[in-house]
């Protein structure tokens, strides 16, 4: 049973991630590459004069290291995402629940809203260059916010009652409600047009490569399952 | 248990698996996203940003 698991999140993973790292490269990365000129100081926002919003940025792919590395990173962080998920469809599947591609949609929206939107709604994607609270800090809030989202969206999935609910918009709210550490002054140089841009970006980026990872999942656990099945 | 096992897609997941698999998962995503060492943090920095992390 642990293989079926392994093989269908190592799959599903690699391919999101993959496609992630690419879609990442081209939609997100030139937004960083911007936004590390204003951090290097090379661009100075408010300055004597005012700054064209269209420098010369370094060309796509130009550093191909740092790019592979990028590709290699997203494609582990994606099937990292997808065994955690494929080990929870597998615990609905035994409590009676279709998984399949077509409602691995559904858990890949979910795992958007837990890994990504529930942090990302106080401690939005960082844009290279803002200010921000202790790492550490931020990183033990993360956790907790996620940890509290995965608990509400298998309540509201799951739960099938009022209470559970009740409990769900609790657990998604009170993260915010307790408030995220955050810097004591402001000193991002960039300017707030890069910064909105890379947020919209790194959300719609993670959109997409979520229910992939669902959409996937679904399909090679239940593809997984019939081979093993057909096998055994 | 052998049972079990035998009637693939209906059958439950044991314990040990599914949390094995959630450990596995969470190890990877501390890893490529989280820990600060600076070889690892320079590797996955872009990363790190664009996916929602706190980077640095």
């Amino acid at each position: 049973m642990f293989s079926r698991i392994l093989t269908s999140a190592l799959f599903a993973g690699a391919a999101a991630g993959l496609i992630a790292a690419l879609l990442q490269l081209v939609f997100v990365q030139p937004v960083l590459l911007h936004a590390e000129l204003y951090e290097s100081g090379e661009l100075v926002h408010f300055g004597a004069e005012a700054v064209s919003a269209h420098p010369e940025l370094p060309g796509m792919f130009s550093e191909l290291t740092r790019d592979a590395l990028s590709v290699i990173f997203t494609m582990l962080t994606y099937t990292g995402y997808a065994l955690v998920m494929v080990a929870l469809m597998s615990v609905a599947e035994g409590q009676g629940h279709t998984i399949d591609g077509r409602t691995g949609v559904l858990w890949g929206l979910a795992g958007f809203v837990a890994f990504h939107l529930a942090p990302g709604f106080t401690l939005a994607p960082e844009v290279p260059g803002v200010a921000a609270a202790d790492v550490y800090a931020r990183q033990v809030w993360w956790f907790a916010t996620v940890a509290a989202a995965l608990v509400a969206l298998w309540l509201i999935a799951f739960g099938g009652n009022l209470i559970s609910y009740l409990i769900a918009a609790a657990l998604l709210m009170a993260p915010h409600l307790i408030g995220a550490p955050e810097p004591d002054v402001f000193t991002g140089p960039v300017p707030t047009e890069i910064g909105a841009l890379f947020a919209a970006r790194a959300f719609g980026i993670g959109l997409v490569a979520w229910v992939l990872v669902g959409a996937f999942a679904g399909y090679f656990w239940q593809t997984e399952g019939k081979r093993a099945a057909a096998t055994a | 248990m052998a049972t079990q096992t035998k009637t693939a897609s209906a059958a439950r997941t044991g314990f040990f698996p599914v949390m094995f698999a959630v450990v596995l998962g969470l190890g990877l995503i501390t890893l490529t996203g989280h820990v600060q060492a600076a070889a690892l943090h320079d590797a996955a920095h872009d990363v790190r940003h664009a996916t929602g992390f706190p980077c640095h």
